[in-house]
């Protein structure tokens, strides 16, 4: 027999339940505004302002004015003026910018010639978005055509694509996808960690023992980190025996930028940990950490593309860092000292998390 | 009392949760090498003034001195010479009874060589040897309750806590928990141990009953029953379900249990005749009994106790 009167008093009790669960009654609101700001807002894939760097070797009235245009397009943002095209190629490596503008000696005289391109656009080709930027950039407008008596089916600019000629799309997932997975089973495996023992009943016994809060804490972690390297290996293996993606960095490299960035998202896990109440509110809040680390790290969409807030936060994230990182080594080649920066700020995020949770950890019931 | 031989002082101990008063001002006094009691209903504060004396809950109000030490200001140095049985079984279900007791014993930092001769004492002790490689969830009530009762004491320490931990045991292997505990406080363990049940209430060397956050008789069994302010009469009667409610509405009358065929009455030892008295009601209702003045049971205590009818012996 069916009966509206039993279907309505489970509709009452779950709304019931639902209300006083503020974790999931936060999940329901936050979501959807979480993701319309981060999808509508911070990312944009129209891309402005990607960080460039000018080696302006004709240094001409019209090669200035090349600059100038390049620059009023507000597609780049010149941060750096070097001498040499070498030099912008050592600042791409480095990831201090994402394009760079090489304009040779004899600038003027291909410009009049027209016999081929005359200035070159140098592009991290890690980023396929930074790449469609440079593209626009290449078919710009500028004033000087009138001026010159170049062909217009000669380009202005010839677009050398570092780092991915072939515009693969597994070369830049592959990497970062390292990232990505990490983020989701360490903050994973360690959110529940402690939450476990208390829902099981062990923490009682446990804090009646004379173990400290950083032995508990530090205890939880270390058996991560080894499987937390072994997700690294597996993943290297299938993209570079599947996907063919090309490791240009030092192996050693990988592992330690990898290891910086395992000990930051476990003690991010542990932190939630000693404050979630359930397992499912531990991984509701680990859910809430993820979502942000995937728009805004740079995996998805390109850092430079968002706006200055959500720039803020990401540069908050770990996985912004280990993106910057993974791909500076296994695309770019680059040393990890030269990307010290990114590794300084995971261990940053390490030390305060870890510190938090082993302070937020009380041998307490109360 | 000399304060060396004190295990456990308090005064005025008070918890509160929220509103709630789950403690409410308890002064204890237990002498080491003994095993007290905490005789009460759920909820009526027994578990968390255990764990307040663990140091696992804050006092609201109140201090505690726990062999020698202020608690919770000292509950760390405390933990080295405390066991704590909890209530749930707390070991890891997923590990092997020898692997949880290794665990233990790496947690306490016993040395390697005494790690394994304690293990293997406790073991024997504790009849787990045929047990070492089984998971602690595939065993029952009484086997996991030893494995928890072997943990608790694998660092042999002065005073022990155990929380209802003969709840989920036959009766079989509670008698033999009991001598386990008597050998224990033989060797100099002072045991705090709170049940529900009353002929383990009555195997303790002194006892708290607890009601509602509060301490509404101690002393020892003995003690205890003596110095109950009712008398006790057993009613044999046909119709025991009939005689029951009449009898609750006699004045005078503190309770009525129903034991098979008898009624226990406890009555208000100020009424005079009262065996007549009963046995005249029930004739008024024409039910025949006979009655019998009996000794009071700890039982008749704590029921005494819990509806407030008792007055604090001088003990």
């Amino acid at each position: 027999m069916n009966c509206i009167t039993r279907l309505l008093a489970i509709v009452h009790k779950e709304v019931r339940q639902l209300r006083r669960d503020r974790l999931t009654f936060g999940m329901i609101i936050g979501i959807p505004i979480m993701q319309i700001i981060l999808f509508g807002y911070a990312i944009n894939t129209d891309v402005r302002h990607l960080r460039a760097g000018v080696a302006d070797q004709a240094q001409t009235q019209l090669s200035r004015i090349l600059v100038q245009d390049a620059q009023a397009s507000q597609v780049i943002d010149i941060v750096v003026t070097v001498p040499t095209a070498a030099a912008l190629e050592e600042h791409l490596r480095r990831g201090d910018i994402a394009v760079g503008l090489y304009i040779p000696p004899d600038f003027g005289s291909h410009l009049q010639h027209g016999t081929r391109a005359a200035a070159q656009l140098l592009v991290d080709g890690s980023d396929p978005v930074v790449l469609g930027a440079a593209r626009r950039l290449a078919e710009l407008p500028v004033q000087y055509h009138s001026l010159a008596t170049q062909d217009t089916r000669t380009p202005l600019f010839e677009i050398r694509n570092y780092y991915n000629p072939e515009r693969r799309s597994a070369v830049y997932i592959v990497p970062a996808l390292i990232g990505v997975i990490l983020t989701m089973t360490m903050v994973l495996f360690t959110s529940v960690a402690i939450v476990r023992e208390r829902e099981r009943g062990n923490l009682e016994m446990l804090i009646t023992t004379p173990v400290t809060s950083a032995e508990l804490m530090i205890g939880k972690i270390l058996p991560y980190i080894l499987i937390g390297l072994i997700q690294v290996s597996i993943i290297l293996a299938l993209g570079v025996g599947l996907f063919k993606v090309p490791i240009a960095g030092d192996l050693p490299d990988i592992y330690l930028a990898a290891l910086a960035f395992i000990a930051a998202n476990l003690s991010m896990g542990l932190l939630i940990s000693t404050q979630a109440k359930s397992q499912f509110q531990a991984m509701q809040m680990t859910f809430f950490f993820f979502l942000p680390s995937i728009l805004l790290s740079g995996f998805m969409f390109p850092f430079d593309g968002m706006p200055l807030p959500a720039q803020k936060i990401a540069e908050v994230l770990p996985l912004t860092h280990f993106v910057r990182l993974i791909r500076g080594i296994v695309l770019r080649g680059a040393e990890i000292g030269e990307l010290f920066g990114e590794l300084r700020a995971l261990a940053i995020f390490t030390g305060i998390t870890l510190t938090l949770a082993v302070l937020r950890f009380r041998k307490r019931l109360d | 009392m000399n304060p060396s031989d004190t295990a456990i002082r308090t005064q005025g101990l008070t918890r509160r949760f929220g509103t709630t008063l789950a403690v409410d001002a308890i002064d204890l006094n237990i002498p080491r090498a003994s095993i007290y009691g905490f005789l009460g209903p759920n909820g009526s504060g027994k578990s968390t003034t255990i764990r307040m004396l663990c140091g696992l809950l804050t006092p609201s109000a109140g201090n505690a001195d726990v062999l020698g030490l202020s608690v919770p200001g000292q509950a760390e140095a405390l933990k080295h010479k405390i066991g704590y049985m909890t209530q749930r079984f707390s070991l890891y279900e997923d590990l092997s009874v020898r692997e949880n007791l290794q665990f233990i014993a790496e947690i306490y930092c016993l040395p390697r060589s005494r790690r394994i001769q304690r293990i293997a004492e406790l073991l024997k002790i504790y009849r787990l040897e045929d047990l070492t490689q089984q998971r602690a969830s595939s065993l029952s009530g009484g086997e996991k309750q030893r494995l928890a009762l072997a943990a608790a004491t694998l660092h042999e320490p002065e005073l022990l806590f155990l929380d209802e931990p003969t709840s989920a045991v036959d009766p079989q292997s509670r008698r033999e928990f009991w001598e386990t505990l008597f050998e224990l406080c033989a060797a100099g363990t002072t045991i705090l141990v709170s049940t529900h049940y009353m002929d383990e209430a009555e195997r303790c060397h002194a006892l708290a009953i607890l009601d509602r956050g509060r301490i509404m008789a101690d002393g020892t069994p003995k003690q205890l029953e003596d110095a109950l302010d009712a008398i006790v009469i057993e009613v044999e009667t046909a119709d025991p379900a009939r005689a029951r409610p009449l009898i609750a509405a006699m004045n005078g009358v503190l309770s009525v249990t129903q034991l098979g065929i008898r009624l226990r009455v406890l009555l208000d030892p100020h009424l005079a005749e009262p065996a007549q008295r009963l046995r005249e009601t029930l004739q008024q209702h024409d039910q025949a009994s006979t009655t019998l003045l009996t000794r009071p049971s700890l039982e008749d205590v704590f029921v005494a106790a819990t509806q407030g009818r008792y007055r604090r012996g001088e003990t």
